[in-house]
């Protein structure tokens, strides 16, 4: 077969990206499935794929520093005893600091229990209290499922818009976004994990997360494609497979060097940054990750399938 | 170009600098006066933001003008509570956002915004009110506000002398004796006769039966003194079993009126000074250490033109922060940072060295087929345009969605994030794109097609 023989610029074999796409796809259902198992049991435990913080369910958070240790299941003891049944603790950064979700306080209740937890524990500092009323949360709940309808029309007249004077065009465009959601499965799955390991929530700058991601796996996986459509105009004798490969091996370099250095500073804020942009970043990561991976293994290899299928 | 682009390096690293504060022009007729300072929202610095909504039925419409006069009188309360740079802004047609930086007791900040400040003097008539009593008058700033309490201790409907309204001015006083806080008041001209008509109708020197006259606070009764002697010249206190702070914040409330309009806090969220401050220190940190590394990156990966691209996304840095603090003269005045507004930023630097990457793969795929390196230099940058053009555009439209989203106030710090990504992909076509091409032109002009063969500069 002739893509054996084919070269790459300056000469010696070439690695054959569309032969192991089995490999790839596996790859891709290894990263999905668990996520998805983890949505379902999330859905059925919690209502949600993905737990959802006060921003959108409505509720308080009090996060607090103790001067000694405390242990998470007393703290919720006094919140329980305070007619608050509803109450999660964890700990975050070491044994001192508690995350203490409940719902919606006043701030009268806040002090009075804030006084209770005085009294049992000893001095705190209250690092922050957000009191989220039910209103509010309905509100940004629906303002972000209009966000992310806004956001996936505007990408599908994006994508029709790029491909348009291509032959086949609805092939592209299908093929991106099955690798967009490929991205926000991956994304969302390694989210809902780490909601039930860690207790992680939704809040707004998820979504932001989610939306940033989506714009990025577009433009990863347009790039690919629009060096495919060039490739077909310029080398009309070539096989389509060939085509397909010389494209990527043309796009991974900067693919690639784009994808590190959006890499570094991710990982530099996820080391040193603060604590309350960490799951954003994280999801944001992963997210990206799957996007570079998805626009090379999933998006092309899906286009090669459909091609020969359809012809 | 070079000119222009040395200038504004100029002008951005003065703006940037610690020590300016502010432009100040006074030249003849032009006088123009502004600050520069670097803004920092309430998660950096810490402090209150509070989310008031009108506590009516849902099917009672609001008036505009009362709401505007809502926010009059919370502006005038918490300048009394000393914050620097509050905002009090209204939202939509019942709502009212506060924001105070650096409060230290968010309770205390909240009961002065909120309460009503409805004063009253009621006629109690031979009945000791204890303090604490919650009553029904015969002024009713709003219905609900009344309908709402659990009535004690009878039905009994008790008479509105006097209320806010006649009051002059409200201080806080400490008793001779006991060094205790309180509140010593003037009444206006229309007042005091009727307290001096009151009083003297009403005065009973000798025990007992006293007459009292109480004293109510949104319909709580805080002190019930019993008349004495006639009040001539309108000029009182209030006692009551009030901390310094209790009667500082009731004399504010006093002074500036009552609400027109009942509040509910709806929501709250409030950020202590420490994890504001530790938010700083991190986020410079880390964008340090992660755009040294992006630097580092594209100086080893990319040589020559990756040092010109390096110098492009120093001066972006610089272009970026001089927005932030000083704003574009005529269309805003600057960004108010908050923790994920610097990610944004941070974020953004990924897209202005990807402009560069674009550009410089295109060269090298160029100059790999034999092209010179000027035809190669001039076909990156025009090749690479389309793709540069597209993803930023993409970016753009992300970033208006989620500023839009980051509007709704549960959502706001989406907004500060979707403001500095815009402005930085808006920044980076100009830095990635001109810049990089004018210091490739002008590196170009001195080295010409020698360099071409100095591969090892070039990256090949």
């Amino acid at each position: 077969m002739e893509y054996n023989t084919l070269s790459a610029g300056k000469g010696g074999s070439m690695f054959n990206l569309i032969e192991k796409r089995r490999l790839y796809f596996m790859l891709s259902a290894m990263a999905i499935v668990p996520g998805l198992l983890a949505m379902m049991y999330s859905s059925l435990r919690f209502g949600t794929p993905v737990r959802l913080s006060v921003d959108f369910t409505g509720g308080s958070l009090l996060e607090l520093e103790f001067e000694k240790p405390v242990q998470p299941s007393e703290i919720r003891r006094v919140f329980v005893e305070k007619g608050y049944g509803d109450t999660r603790v964890q700990t975050t950064a070491g044994e001192r600091t508690v995350l203490i979700r409940s719902d919606f306080l006043t701030t009268e209740d806040k002090a009075e229990l804030e006084s209770e937890l005085e009294d049992a524990f000893g001095e705190f500092e209250e690092l922050r209290f957000d009191s989220v009323g039910p209103a509010i949360g309905g509100e940004v709940t629906r303002a972000a499922t209009f966000a992310v309808l806004t956001a996936s029309a505007f990408i599908l007249g994006f994508i029709l818009l790029a491909f348009r004077k291509v032959p086949k065009a609805f092939r592209y465009g299908a093929c991106a976004i099955v690798a967009m959601i490929h991205d926000i499965l991956v994304a969302m799955g390694f989210f809902s994990i780490l909601g039930l390991l860690r207790g992680w929530e939704v809040d707004a700058l998820f979504l932001t997360a989610i939306l940033t991601v989506i714009g990025f796996s577009v433009q990863d996986t347009i790039v690919v494609f629009d060096r495919i459509r060039e490739n077909i105009r310029r080398r009309r004798g070539e096989p389509f497979k060939t085509i397909i490969n010389r494209s990527i091996l043309e796009t991974i370099h900067r693919s690639l060097a784009t994808q590190l250095n959006a890499i570094f500073v991710m990982i530099a804020i996820l080391l040193f940054g603060g604590a309350t942009v960490k799951q954003f970043i994280a999801t944001l990561l992963v997210g990206m990750l799957s996007g570079t991976y998805s626009s090379i293994f999933t998006a092309v290899p899906l286009l090669v399938v459909w091609q020969e299928k359809g012809s | 170009m070079l000119f222009v682009i040395a200038v504004l390096t100029l002008i951005a690293v003065w703006i940037n600098l610690p020590s300016t504060t502010g432009i100040h022009i006074h030249w003849g007729p032009i006088k123009y006066d502004r600050e520069i300072k670097v803004r920092m929202g309430l998660d950096l610095q810490g402090g209150l933001q509070v989310l008031l909504v009108a506590d009516l039925p849902e099917e009672q419409p609001v008036e505009a003008d009362a709401m505007r006069a809502v926010r009059r009188i919370i502006e005038n309360r918490v300048d009394a509570l000393g914050v620097v740079e509050p905002v009090v802004q209204l939202q939509g047609e019942r709502r009212i956002i506060v924001e105070l930086p650096g409060i230290e007791d968010p309770e205390l900040a909240i009961s002065t915004i909120k309460e009503t400040g409805l004063l009253e003097f009621i006629d109690a008539g031979h009945t000791y009110l204890p303090p604490g009593t919650v009553v029904k008058t015969t002024f009713a700033a709003t219905p609900t506000v009344t309908a709402t309490l659990p009535l004690t201790p009878s039905e009994r409907v008790f008479e509105t002398v006097l209320t806010g309204k006649h009051l002059k001015t409200a201080q806080v006083t400490l008793d001779r004796v006991s060094r205790k806080p309180m509140i010593s008041f003037v009444l206006t001209d229309e007042g005091a006769p009727k307290f001096a008509e009151f009083t003297s109708a009403h005065a009973n020197p000798e025990p007992p039966p006293f007459y009292y006259l109480a004293i109510v606070l949104d319909k709580r009764v805080i002190s019930c003194p019993h008349i004495k002697s006639p009040i001539p010249d309108g000029r009182g206190v209030i006692e009551g079993d009030f901390t310094l702070e209790e009667a500082r914040s009731l004399a504010v409330q006093l002074r500036y009126g009552a609400l027109p309009i009942p509040l509910r806090v709806e929501t709250t969220r409030s950020i202590g000074p420490t994890l504001g401050q530790d938010s700083i220190r991190k986020s410079v940190r880390a964008g340090a250490v992660g755009l040294s590394v992006v630097l580092i990156f594209m100086l080893i990966y990319y040589r020559l033109p990756g040092l010109l691209a390096d110098l492009a996304l120093i001066l972006y840095g610089l272009l970026n922060f001089a927005i932030y603090k000083f704003g574009i003269p005529f269309l805003f005045s600057g960004v108010t940072l908050t923790l994920p507004g610097i990610t944004g930023f941070l974020l953004s630097t990924g897209m202005a060295v990807d402009a560069n990457i674009l550009i410089f793969e295109r060269m090298k795929e160029e100059l790999r087929a034999g092209h010179s390196l000027r035809a190669a230099i001039e076909a990156g940058f025009k090749r690479a345009w389309t793709s540069i053009r597209d993803s930023n555009l993409s970016t753009i439209i992300t970033c208006l969605i989620l500023y839009w989203f980051g509007s709704n106030f549960g959502a706001s710090m989406v907004k500060g994030f979707a403001l500095t990504l815009f402005i930085g992909v808006l920044i980076s076509m100009f830095t990635a794109v001109i810049v990089t091409r004018t210091l490739i032109r002008f590196i170009f002009h001195f080295l010409g097609e020698a360099l071409r063969k100095k591969r090892w500069l070039l990256g090949i």
